[in-house]
């Protein structure tokens, strides 16, 4: 795939334009900051986790479109799993971000999160939608800042 | 791509696809479009005649230098020197000796901070850089000022990317020891007046520093009509190899600074009791040094002596007016960077979209940008932004290709909607 409404599918302007989950949270149980010393992107991730479940989570930082669009789908997905299903999860997308080019990727389960699989043709771009993940993956596991160099 | 033929006051018209025809890369399809190089000021493509000195050199000539009797020995010398005297013609410095074989800008650069800076700054004392450096003249005074107590303080810019000079004046003082300054902006593309700021730095007794890595592949320089103590190039901005540069540094600084490094080649003699070390420049030069590099710099710089600097810059000149005028009319762009002096660089921010989804959507149609904060983080801080992209121009570019960048910013926007 190398077509660019492939890579810019609708969903990903769409997460861009009016990002799900764009803010602060005061009351967050945990969050990291994630950065891309590379482009400069910058990210937020606050989570609030009661006992092993997500009831809430929300992002804020400055990026590119796939950054901003994985950040704002990430936290729609994450809304109400367990942190367990969480850390399932940012395995399956890390490894479809990172799969070589032209390889199979099983997308069942990932859902609406499936739209970001054509990144993985673009190595310059697969940080920009993989450091919302690393960054969450940071939070849950306590939080501190999480760099993708 | 038609021919573009540029003519200036007492020079011939310039065959640009004659020049481009040196250049093989440029002859290639990026995602089945013709490819249109404009990131010039990250690296600049290579002439056939750079590349084919280096496969000369190891085919016929390779042999250590300074070292040998034999016959291969004295060939790469003899090619090796060469070279230290055309790059002093080419910065007009006053003596060969002058000129010291770095790496690039970058460690020309940290030579000084290193050797210079943590003999002659010391607790107390002020080193001054501008807030348009690029990472590489900020981070080794840093470290100086970390292993001297020395303070470092910036000289800010207006909303154009002017240096506030006026700032500086009040900054200056007898406290002041080291005033670094970028030639040509890698990011703003400004042209700093250099010789004025050498001049307020030695009327306060302070060494004048200046990063010509930008300016050299755009403008004549002369680093004694300048005035500057300290100048640094790089190969690969200028149609050379990469890994090599040089330092001119003023001879009696040079004299007095300790070695950078301790190797072959920096030494007269060696006992464990004592070492000489060697005159200039072989001081500076410890080890084997890249021999392949310092020869194809030397073709690099014969490459723009044929041309012609005068050309190059009329030529770059009009392409950057004429790149300025087009995307200024495309809606909801902002020019980042507009000094009344320029040099091929056009920096600019599309509302609305990120430098690097501008930068993807441009390679689309095999167009190379650059996209980023260029490393000048500051830079980007002081205009409130993260990115900027950055088309930057060279001799072998065309108007029509700057027709390319601007049918492809209209992509942008349509697909940004």
């Amino acid at each position: 795939m190398s077509d660019l409404s492939e890579l810019y599918q609708d969903m990903i302007l769409d997460h861009n334009r009016s990002p799900r989950n764009f803010r602060a949270m005061p009351d967050a149980t945990a969050l990291a900051h994630g950065h891309n010393p590379l482009c400069g992107d910058n990210v937020t991730i606050y989570v609030k986790l009661e006992g092993e479940r997500i009831v809430d989570v929300s992002f804020e930082g400055s990026g590119c479109a796939i950054s901003k669009a994985s950040a704002s789908m990430m936290t729609a997905e994450l809304k109400g799993k367990t942190r367990e299903e969480a850390e399932t999860l940012f395995e399956r997308v890390h490894d479809m971000l990172t799969r070589e080019a032209g390889t199979f990727v099983d997308i069942e389960g990932l859902g609406k999160l499936a739209v970001l699989s054509g990144v993985s043709e673009f190595p310059a771009r697969v940080k920009c939608a993989s450091l919302p993940w690393h960054t969450v993956h940071t939070a849950l596991e306590g939080g501190e800042t999480v760099s993708t160099e | 791509m038609n021919t573009t033929s540029v003519t200036d006051a007492g020079a011939t018209a310039l065959d640009i696809e004659a020049i481009r025809a040196e250049f093989p890369v440029l002859d290639q399809q990026v995602r089945g479009r013709q490819l249109v190089y404009l990131d010039n000021a990250a690296t600049t493509q290579k002439p056939r005649q750079v590349v084919e000195e280096i496969a000369r050199y190891y085919y016929e000539d390779n042999a250590n230098v300074h070292r040998g009797v034999h016959t291969l020995s004295q060939r790469a010398t003899k090619s090796f020197d060469a070279v230290r005297r055309k790059v002093r013609e080419f910065v007009n410095a006053a003596d060969e000796r002058e000129i010291i074989f770095v790496r690039g800008a970058t460690e020309a650069i940290n030579l000084v901070a290193q050797s210079y800076g943590r003999s002659f700054i010391g607790a107390g004392d002020e080193i001054v850089i501008s807030e348009m450096e690029h990472h590489s003249d900020i981070v080794p005074w840093q470290m100086v000022c970390e292993q001297t107590g020395a303070t470092l303080r910036t000289i800010p810019f207006n909303d154009r990317g002017e240096l506030r000079l006026d700032v500086l004046a009040g900054m200056l003082s007898e406290r002041t020891k080291l005033v670094a300054c970028v030639h040509v902006s890698n990011a703003l593309g400004t042209i700093n007046p250099i010789k004025e700021i050498a001049a307020m730095a030695h009327a306060h007794g302070a060494v004048m520093l200046v990063d010509g890595a930008q300016a050299a592949p755009h403008l004549r320089i002369d680093v004694q009509d300048l005035g500057c103590d300290f100048y640094t190039i790089s190969s690969h901005k200028m149609y050379g190899p990469t890994g090599i540069g040089a330092l001119y540094g003023r001879r009696e600084l040079l004299e007095k600074m300790p070695p950078y490094q301790g190797g072959g080649d920096m030494i007269a003699s060696v006992t464990f009791e004592k070492t000489e070390y060697n005159v200039l420049p072989y001081k500076f030069e410890a080890g084997t040094p890249n021999i392949e590099g310092v020869i194809a710099f030397g073709a690099a710089i014969d490459f723009f002596e044929r041309i012609g600097i005068e050309r190059i810059a009329a030529h770059e000149a009009d392409l950057l007016a004429y790149a300025t005028e087009k995307i200024s009319q495309i809606p909801g762009v902002t020019i980042i960077g507009r000094a009344a002096n320029k040099a091929s660089v056009l920096s600019f921010v599309l509302e609305g979209v990120h430098a690097h989804d501008i930068g993807t959507i441009l390679d689309f149609d095999g167009i190379a940008i650059r996209a980023g904060h260029h490393c000048a983080q500051p830079v980007m801080q002081c205009y409130g932004i993260a990115a900027t992209a950055r088309a930057s121009f060279a001799i072998y570019n065309t108007r029509q290709e700057v027709d390319a960048l601007v049918a492809a910013l209209a992509k942008v926007k349509e697909v940004f909607g």
